[in-house]
């Protein structure tokens, strides 16, 4: 259900994209307005975000440990697993960040018929995982080809790799199947597995179906549909140059419901989970140095608290104590 | 508001921004150079003047989105069946499955014309490793 209202959104997503632009002619709006509108609530509220998670403190450090800590010299330590510097830290998060180490070790857990408790490699979701967000990362810096002049020759160098199975005319991306792929994987292990269906929510169905909204209408546009592609790089160098005018040779509406559902990812960014992009970096549990034996982190919210020491109790009632045959540390 | 860890954080948002905002400020200063398609080689001028318009074998919109398609499929139909013959949809008109001897007969100033939208959607389509490039004189590089 959770999962059919998303697809149904996304559905109604692309016909007003579709209706805007095809009946109403409002091409300046979803061609110029909304991209604006999109890109700049993406990034001040990302901004907004990251700010709001500075400003929390981090009184303790709470490093997830896999590894043997840093302690005398002659025991050897875990430099990735349990880090005790920014270098081990930094060689963490690349790991983490680049090929999603924690995920690599996911298990599955399952009772066998014998009631024994068994553990078993569960990769695949890493894999989906890994291949859904390189696949993206590339896709988006291919597209840099339509934000710039002369296009960068690293932008040209993805391209030609992304490219280079020659297959069909457009060449065929690799990473457009892979994405496609990647991602109904994704959305089938939530409805095909009991406990991640009970798990999911809207918000967990609509970014998958939004991107995968956007990675169909970009190859239906690229392979199958077409559009003027001269007149669309006019459009977004017109948009990047600060200059918007629609191009005189009209673009066919597929450009534009590509352009809305992208928008409307941007737009949504930062209010989803989708911001585990900033806050994979601002983790606990990831980026901070295990040195909580090497250095005394002070908690920023303790306030001054009014300290009774014994050897002042002492001070108090001495008599009393030596009456009552008490041993006393001061005569 | 206090940051706590202030500097790291603003060093990501700093690149973060970077990134996010990279299309906005690579192009500063750049040339914007729209396409300037020219097709008024001799061989166009003289087919307008016999036929009373400028054509190609289809539609200009349909050329424009389905060129690289309906050339894959010329080579397909020459090179795996022998035919040349191609027929348009739109004129009727009979033409030659050529790239050398048909394209490029009208279209003899690659540089003012395919190499104008290639060049600005920053795209390499492999016709020429196999084909030979045209001769183009100096006076059509201009």
């Amino acid at each position: 259900m959770k999962a059919i209202i998303s697809f149904i959104a996304v559905l109604i997503l692309a016909a007003i994209a579709y209706v805007g632009v095809d009946v109403l002619n409002m091409q300046y709006i979803f061609g110029v307005v909304i991209p604006y509108l999109a890109v700049a609530i993406f990034v001040i509220f990302m901004i907004v975000r990251i700010l709001k998670w500075g400003s929390s403190p981090n009184p303790f450090r709470i490093p997830t440990t896999c590894g043997q800590q840093k302690s005398l010299p002659w025991i050897k330590y875990s430099k990735l697993e349990n880090p005790s510097g920014v270098l081990g830290v930094l060689g963490r998060m690349a790991l983490e960040v680049l090929f999603f180490r924690s995920l690599f070790r996911n298990l599955k857990t399952q009772l066998r018929d014998d009631s024994q408790l068994t553990y078993g490699e569960a990769k695949w979701l890493w894999a989906a995982g890994l291949a859904f967000h390189w696949s993206f990362l590339i896709i988006l810096v291919r597209h840099l080809r339509f934000f710039t002049q002369q296009v960068p020759a690293a932008v040209q160098l993805v391209e030609m790799l992304d490219s280079f199975l020659q297959i069909g005319v457009p060449l065929l991306y690799m990473t457009d199947a892979v994405l496609l792929g990647a991602i109904t994987y994704l959305f089938l292990r939530r409805i095909a597995i009991p406990q991640m269906r009970y798990l999911s929510l809207m918000n967990d169905y609509f970014p998958l179906f939004l991107i995968f909204g956007i990675a169909l209408s970009g190859v239906l546009m690229r392979y199958f549909l077409k559009t003027d592609i001269v007149s669309v790089k006019m459009l977004t160098m017109s948009l990047v140059g600060f200059s918007p005018s629609i191009p005189q040779n009209p673009i066919s509406v597929i450009f534009y419901i590509h352009l809305f559902l992208i928008c409307t990812l941007f737009a949504y960014f930062p209010f989803s989970k989708l911001v585990h992009m900033a806050g994979v970096f601002m983790s606990p549990t990831r980026v901070l140095a295990n040195t909580s034996r090497v250095k005394r982190h002070i908690n920023p919210w303790n306030y001054p608290v009014h300290v009774h020491t014994y050897a002042e109790y002492e001070d108090d009632f001495r008599d009393k104590m030596k009456n009552a045959g008490l041993p006393v540390e001061k005569e | 508001m206090k940051l706590y860890d202030g500097g790291k954080i603003l060093i990501g948002l700093m690149v973060f921004v970077g990134i996010a905002t990279f299309p906005f400020y690579y192009n500063i200063g750049k040339v914007n150079a729209k396409p300037e398609l020219k097709t008024d080689t001799p061989a166009i001028q003289a087919w307008e003047k016999q036929y009373g318009k400028k054509e190609c074998v289809e539609s200009k919109e349909y050329m424009r989105s389905e060129h690289m398609q309906l050339l894959n499929n010329w080579r397909d139909s020459v090179v795996r069946d022998m035919n040349r013959q191609y027929v348009s949809m739109t004129s009727g008109r009979k033409f030659n499955m050529s790239l050398q001897n048909g394209c490029l007969e009208c279209h003899s100033n690659k540089k003012q014309f395919c190499d104008q939208c290639h060049n600005y959607m920053a795209v390499k389509p492999y016709c020429f490793d196999c084909h030979i490039q045209p001769m183009e004189k100096e006076e059509n590089k201009s």
